[in-house]
């Protein structure tokens, strides 16, 4: 047994209400910066859907993830080293800048600058790419709220899965929104197709990192990740991927996007697991026996020789004693009302999902039956066979029954609950129908419904010796803040002006000065506040005085 | 004049390129990256990028042998002159046209493709010239030296070989290449340029050639701080036991 820890989110699908925020103050946080103007570290998908990029579930055509060859062992499914070696020089399977979007900006100065003219003036798009004039035709949520599905319904892959059967019934009945960041996954394959080493695995937490100092750009990564989760930086030519907000999470607060997360519905906690079980679950023959498979893989922080190993291999009382109130133990293992998203990609993913009952709900309710009623629901759970199918494309690689079971579960725990609100008596035959005890059912109520801050998020807190060296403690030494020292590099108004590299600092220049949209180019008139960062007053934030010039 | 061009020059572009690359290496990692322009186009990358890089590595092997083994080597194991030349000149002449011609796609894709023209740096420009240059007169050797024999004949192994050789030995030879045809001399001159420019353009990333990834496992595991277990060191009475 080689025990380590793995920090890992449950997101509650019922909860989701698409409203994007985690995805805008995660990319205010980490991809504000020229040439991750396309970068969702964070995004929200409307289900059914394309996603983002588009189709990026088509394994057959992105091959990302890991498969078993014919001998049964695990293998690349982009191919193994000498096929990444061969193809380097023009990644095969790379998705191109249209299957995310074209980045674009708008054309504001034409609203205050036009001259006087019978029409009003128009803010027209122009592409951060060229700088020149483009027409819209799709971005990270196009498809939101099935929005346009219609025309791009087809091209869901995990409908398609499902067959034709589903098409207009689905739309009909249920919709639901996904957000996903990086699954730092146990087994991640893209850290597998670096060919420089440069993604990592952090012995510590499991965060999967890019060394950005390693990184030499040969963009395998990109076609390695089966969620297309790692990005291609084009301005400095690294990868570039979700972090798990680790500055934060060093110092015990949540990540940026599970801060502000309004419906409350992501859980962070540690997770025990067994390295040396990793590969052979990976390799389990049956799809469906993997999400069972990597459920295996976890320990129970609550066994005494768990315990001892964890202390033997290094892991601190503290980060074990987290481990024992972790709320994604509690989901994933103890309540099993967690799935991992997409475990068929064999990387042992490390954000899972508890499953919308949501859209089953309103359904019952739309026919005038009681919503709440056990009986009602499960019913409904067994009438409403598509939905259930195409969760299960999503989180159990098609199998059926395990999300029969969480949605039952979760209908339980509904009706169960009700009476209690009412006043009347538990019914301790609704627990035992899903076979829980009541005790079981109250506590998952509680962590589902009412789960305070510190219940979500069970992040073993950093230690004053080491704080100064964490990033988001402000204590380090801070000249930088008076011309000296490292300046921040987020946000073009902060700081001096960092040299990317000796030869696009003169491109680094020509951007800054151009006078071109693609950048903020004429710096004395105006200034892009989605790159600021709030420290300082870059160039530009205010007008220059006409009569600064008379005053001199 | 000689001592100059064939022992000042090179020496003066030798060091500009050991020095450079330190000193890149040391002050610039994060910049070293091959600057990939994929993302923003990939029809013509997916053939010009192959055809120009296994080019370029045939061309490269094709020097390494040509110039660093002695004719007395090949000689010794029993490859007659006409089946060296034969083979050199057939595999130059592949490996040239697929660098050639790959350069060209590249460079028309360059210019015309709008996101990667952006992306291109004066840095970039010149080092595409240099490098063409180089090329193109490469092949002029090889077409008008080899197979046309403009100039009279001309034995590089006996002559530019020779030279090299004694130049990376510190015991450099001018009067050998103040003998060379022209041709070879401009070819020589533009590839010195070329390398003294080298630590300052993207060509950095050929150093970067990931042969370690055919060697180590697949997953990568690094500690926060290799110094202590954990993410930090455990409080008083919770130490690790054993």
């Amino acid at each position: 047994m080689r025990v380590m820890a793995q920090m890992a989110m449950v997101m509650n699908l019922d909860k989701c209400i698409g409203c994007h925020t985690c995805s805008v103050t995660c990319k205010q946080a980490w991809t504000n910066r020229t040439g991750t103007e396309y970068v969702w570290f964070n995004n929200v998908e409307t289900r059914p859907g394309q996603g983002y990029p588009r189709r990026y579930e088509d394994q057959e055509e992105w091959q990302g993830g890991w498969t078993l060859n014919k001998r049964g062992r695990l293998a690349l499914k982009g191919g193994g080293r000498f096929r990444k070696l061969l193809t380097i020089f023009s990644n095969p399977k790379m998705p191109s800048i249209q299957d995310y979007y074209e980045p674009w900006t708008y054309d504001y100065a034409t609203l205050t600058d036009a001259p006087a003219q019978e029409h009003t003036p128009v803010a027209r798009p122009k592409s951060l790419l060229t700088g020149k004039d483009m027409k819209i035709t799709w971005s990270s949520n196009w498809d939101d709220n099935l929005g346009g599905s219609k025309a791009t319904e087809e091209h869901d892959p995990m409908l398609k899965k499902i067959g034709d059967k589903v098409k207009f019934e689905f739309e009909q009945t249920f919709m639901f929104y996904l957000p996903r960041i990086c699954e730092h996954c146990l087994n991640p394959s893209c850290a597998a197709s670096c060919p420089s080493g440069a993604i990592y695995k952090r012995s510590e937490d499991g965060i999967v990192l890019v060394d950005q100092d390693r990184c030499r750009g040969w963009r395998m990564c990109i076609s390695g990740c089966p969620y297309k989760k790692v990005y291609f930086n084009h301005r400095t030519g690294k990868a570039e991927k979700c972090t798990f907000c680790f500055p934060r999470i060093e110092v015990g607060l949540p990540t940026v996007c599970s801060e502000t997360c309004v419906g409350r519905l992501r859980y962070i906690g540690l997770m025990l697991y067994d390295a040396d079980k990793v590969l052979e679950a990976a390799s389990t023959t049956d799809e469906h026996g993997l999400y069972e498979a990597q459920r295996e893989v976890f320990l129970d922080p609550n066994d005494p020789e768990v315990q001892r190993e964890a202390e033997r291999a290094g892991i601190p009382q503290d980060w074990i004693q987290a481990a024992q109130r972790s709320p994604i133990y509690a989901l994933i293992n103890r309540f099993k009302v967690a799935l991992p998203l997409h475990p068929e990609y064999r990387t042992m993913p490390m954000v899972w999902y508890i499953p919308p009952l949501s859209p089953v709900v309103d359904v019952v309710k739309d026919t005038g039956y009681d919503a709440e009623d056990k009986g009602n629901l499960f019913a409904a759970i067994d009438a409403l066979r598509i939905p259930i199918e195409y969760l299960a494309e999503l989180f159990t690689a098609g199998e059926v029954a395990p999300v029969d079971r969480v949605l039952k579960k979760l209908a339980a725990m509904r009706s169960y609950m009700r009476d209690i609100n009412l006043g009347r008596d538990p019914d301790a035959s609704i627990p035992e129908a899903v076979g829980m005890t009541e005790e079981e059912m109250y506590d998952m109520y509680r962590l589902l419904a009412i789960a305070k801050y510190d219940e979500r998020y069970v992040i073993p807190p950093a230690h004053a010796e080491q704080a100064h060296a964490l990033e988001e403690l402000a204590t380090e030494c801070s000249v930088s803040e008076y011309g000296g020292g490292n300046p921040e590099i987020f946000g073009e108004g902060s700081g001096s002006l960092t040299p990317l590299a000796v030869e696009n600092f003169r491109m680094l220049q020509d951007r800054q000065t151009a006078d071109t949209l693609a950048s903020p180019a004429d710096k004395s008139a105006r200034v892009n506040l989605l790159n600021w960062d709030g420290k300082g007053a870059p160039s530009g934030l205010f007008p220059p005085r006409p009569d600064d010039e008379e005053q001199r | 004049m000689d001592t100059f061009l064939w022992v000042i020059v090179p020496y003066l572009c030798l060091t500009t390129f050991v020095v450079g690359h330190f000193w890149r290496y040391r002050y610039d990692k994060f910049g070293w990256t091959t600057r990939s322009s994929q993302l923003y186009e990939d029809k013509m990358l997916r053939i010009g990028s192959p055809l120009f890089h296994f080019g370029m590595l045939g061309v490269v092997g094709g020097h390494v042998i040509g110039l660093l083994i002695p004719e007395s080597w090949t000689d010794a194991v029993g490859v007659s002159t006409e089946a060296y030349h034969a083979v050199a000149v057939v595999g130059g002449l592949i490996a040239g046209v697929m660098a050639l011609v790959g350069m060209a796609i590249l460079i028309y894709r360059r210019r015309t493709v709008g996101p990667v023209f952006s992306a291109t740096t004066p840095m970039d420009k010149v080092m595409y010239a240099v490098l063409g240059v180089v090329i193109a007169l490469g092949m002029w050797n090889t077409i008008a030296g080899s197979i046309l024999s403009v100039g009279g004949h001309y034995d590089y192994r006996e002559g530019v070989s020779v030279w090299y050789r004694s130049f990376l030995a510190f015991q450099p030879d001018p009067e050998l290449m103040a003998d060379a045809p022209l041709g070879f001399q401009l070819h020589a001159l533009a590839a010195f340029a070329l390398f003294a420019l080298w630590p300052f353009t993207r060509l950095v990333h050929v150093f970067s050639a990931p042969l370690g990834y055919l060697t180590r496992p697949y997953l990568v595991y690094r500690s926060r701080d290799d110094v202590e277990l954990g993410s930090h060191r455990p409080r008083r009475g919770w130490e690790r036991v054993g």
